[in-house]
C-alpha cells in the first residue's frame, strides 16, 4: 500500500526543478567565493579593510564603501565582491522558478485556488526581489 | 564513504581561506573606515567563522533545530559583524539549508505542497515586512528583541509537547475548501497515515507573526512552523517537521531579497558561513544515522540561552 502513495505531480514537479537549481546555486556560491579569495580578480572593497566596516550598519557601510544596493552589484560584477552575488540571487530566485514551473499543472489540473495562489506567491517573491522596498535608516 | 570527501572539501577550503591572504588586495577602501582595535588579520574571522558554523550545523542536526536559530544569536553575540550582516547571513544560512532539505522532502511527499502554499504565502508576506523593520530599527532595540525571542524559543524547546499524530475530530470548512489533507507511508510501522487539519484560519493568522519575526531576526523559523503546524492545526509531527523545512525556503526568499536588495549581505560572511553549516550538517547527519546523544539537546538549549542572554544584555547595553 506504501509504495502506491506517490506525491503529486507539481510536487514532484517543484522538487526537481529546486534541486537542480539548489545545485547550481550552490555551485556558483563556491566557485565565486573561491575565485573571490584567490584574488584573480579586482575588489571592490579590498579584503583587507572588511574588518574596519563589517562592524557597521549596513547604512553606513554602504555610505563608507560606496557599494551599490538593490540590484546595482549586476554592473559590478567584474569586481570579485560582487560576482558572489551571481550565486546568492540564484539561490534566492530558484523558489520563483519552482513555482512558476507548477502554476501550469495546477491550472491544466483545474485547481485554479491554487494556481492563483501560487501566482500571487510569484508576485510577492517577485516585488521582493524587485529592490523596489527601501528599509529606512537607523 | 561520504567522510572523506567532507573532510576533503573542509580541508580544500580552510587552506582556500588561509592562502588567499596572501593574494589579498591592499588598496585602501575609497572612504574612511571605522577603527577596529583589533590585531587579527582579516581572513581570521571568516576562518573562526567556517569553524564555528561547521560544528554549529553538526550541533543542529543531533539537537534538531535549524541552522538560523543558532547562527544569528552565536554569530552576532560573540563576533565583530553588526547584527544587519549577521542577519542577512543567517537568513541564508537558514535559505539554504531549506532548499538542500526541499527536493527530498517533497519527492518522498513528506512536505506537503497543499498545506504549504497557504501558509507560505501569509509567512513571506509578513517576512518581508519583518525584514524591513529589522533594517529599519536600530541595533540594540534588534538585539534586545532578539534577546528576549531566544530565550522565548528555548522555553518553547523546554515545555512544548509532540505529537505524533494528533487527533482531528473533523477538518474545518477552510481546509476541506482546499482540500490540505493527506496520507503518508511511515516506514517505521509499515502504516499509511491519514490526515487532515484543522483551526486552519488560527494556524494562518499566527503565520502573520512567525513571518515578521523570521524576517526581523533571519532565525529561520522551524521552531515556531512546527508547534503551529502539529499542536495547533494538527498535521502529523513528521508532515509537520518536513513542511515547516520546505516552508522555510519560501519565507527566508522573501526575507533574503531585502537584506540583499538593501545592502545586507557580506559574501565574506555567506559564504563560509553557508558551506560550513552544509558540510556540517552532512557529518551531523552521518553521526546521528550511528546515535542520538540525547544530551545534544540540552546542549543546544544551553547554547541558545547563553547567547539569548547576551543578545538581551548587549541590547539593554550591560554587555557589550
Amino acid at each position: 500500500m506504501g509504495k502506491d502513495i506517490k506525491a503529486t505531480e507539481e510536487q514532484i514537479a517543484y522538487g526537481k526543478l529546486l534541486d537542480v537549481g539548489m545545485k547550481a546555486g550552490l555551485l556558483m556560491l563556491v566557485v565565486t567565493f573561491v575565485i573571490y579569495l584567490l584574488g584573480i580578480m579586482p575588489v571592490h572593497v579590498p579584503v583587507n579593510d572588511l574588518p574596519k566596516v563589517w562592524g557597521l550598519s549596513v547604512h553606513k557601510y554602504l555610505e563608507v564603501t560606496g557599494a551599490p544596493h538593490g540590484w546595482g552589484w549586476l554592473v559590478m560584477i567584474g569586481k570579485a565582491d560582487f560576482l558572489n552575488f551571481i550565486g546568492i540571487a540564484f539561490l534566492s530566485g530558484v523558489t520563483i522558478l519552482c513555482y512558476l514551473r507548477i502554476i501550469p499543472i495546477l491550472f491544466s489540473k483545474k485547481d485554479t485556488i491554487y494556481g492563483v495562489l501560487a501566482i500571487v506567491e510569484v508576485l510577492v517573491l517577485v516585488l521582493a526581489a524587485s529592490g523596489i522596498l527601501k528599509s529606512g535608516g537607523h | 564513504m561520504i567522510r572523506r570527501p567532507i573532510v576533503f572539501l573542509f580541508i580544500v577550503f580552510l587552506t582556500v581561506l588561509i592562502a588567499s591572504a596572501a593574494f589579498c588586495s591592499t588598496e585602501p577602501v575609497t572612504a574612511p573606515a571605522a577603527p577596529t582595535g583589533s590585531t587579527m588579520p582579516w581572513w581570521g574571522w571568516p576562518l573562526i567563522l567556517f569553524i564555528v558554523t561547521f560544528l554549529l550545523g553538526i550541533v543542529a542536526v543531533l539537537g534538531g533545530v535549524g541552522g538560523g536559530v543558532l547562527f544569528v544569536p552565536i554569530i552576532g553575540g560573540f563576533f565583530p559583524f553588526h547584527i544587519d550582516f549577521v542577519r542577512g547571513a543567517g537568513l541564508l544560512v537558514a535559505l539554504a539549508g531549506a532548499l538542500a532539505a526541499g527536493p527530498g522532502l517533497l519527492k518522498k511527499g513528506m512536505a506537503d505542497l497543499r498545506l504549504a502554499l497557504p501558509v507560505a504565502l501569509i509567512a513571506s508576506s509578513c517576512a518581508i515586512v519583518g525584514a524591513m523593520l529589522g533594517l529599519a530599527l536600530p541595533a540594540h532595540i534588534v538585539n534586545t528583541a532578539l534577546g528576549g525571542t531566544i530565550l522565548g524559543i528555548v522555553a518553547i524547546m523546554l515545555m512544548a509537547k509532540k505529537s505524533e499524530y494528533p487527533e482531528v475530530k473533523q477538518a474545518d470548512a477552510l481546509s476541506t475548501a482546499l482540500r490540505i489533507n493527506g496520507i503518508y507511508h511511515e516506514p517505521s510501522t509499515g502504516q499509511d497515515i491519514n490526515w487532515k487539519i484543522h483551526r486552519t484560519p488560527q494556524g494562518l493568522a499566527t503565520f502573520v507573526l512567525i513571518g515578521v519575526m523570521a524576517g526581523m531576526f533571519g532565525l529561520g523559523a522551524g521552531w515556531a512552523n512546527v508547534p503551529v503546524l502539529n499542536l495547533m492545526m494538527g498535521a502529523p509531527l513528521k508532515v509537520s517537521v518536513a513542511t515547516s523545512k520546505f516552508l522555510l525556503s519560501i519565507t527566508d526568499t522573501s526575507a533574503a531579497w531585502i537584506y540583499v536588495n538593501n545592502g545586507a549581505v557580506l559574501p565574506m560572511l555567506v559564504a563560509p558561513s553557508i558551506i560550513g553549516i552544509m558540510l556540517g550538517s552532512i557529518v551531523g547527519v552521518r553521526i546521528l544515522a550511528k546515535t542520538k546523544p540525547a544530551a545534544v539537546r540540552y546542549i543546544v538549549i544551553a547554547m541558545l540561552l547563553f547567547a539569548g542572554s547576551r543578545a538581551l544584555l548587549k541590547g539593554l547595553g550591560i554587555w557589550n
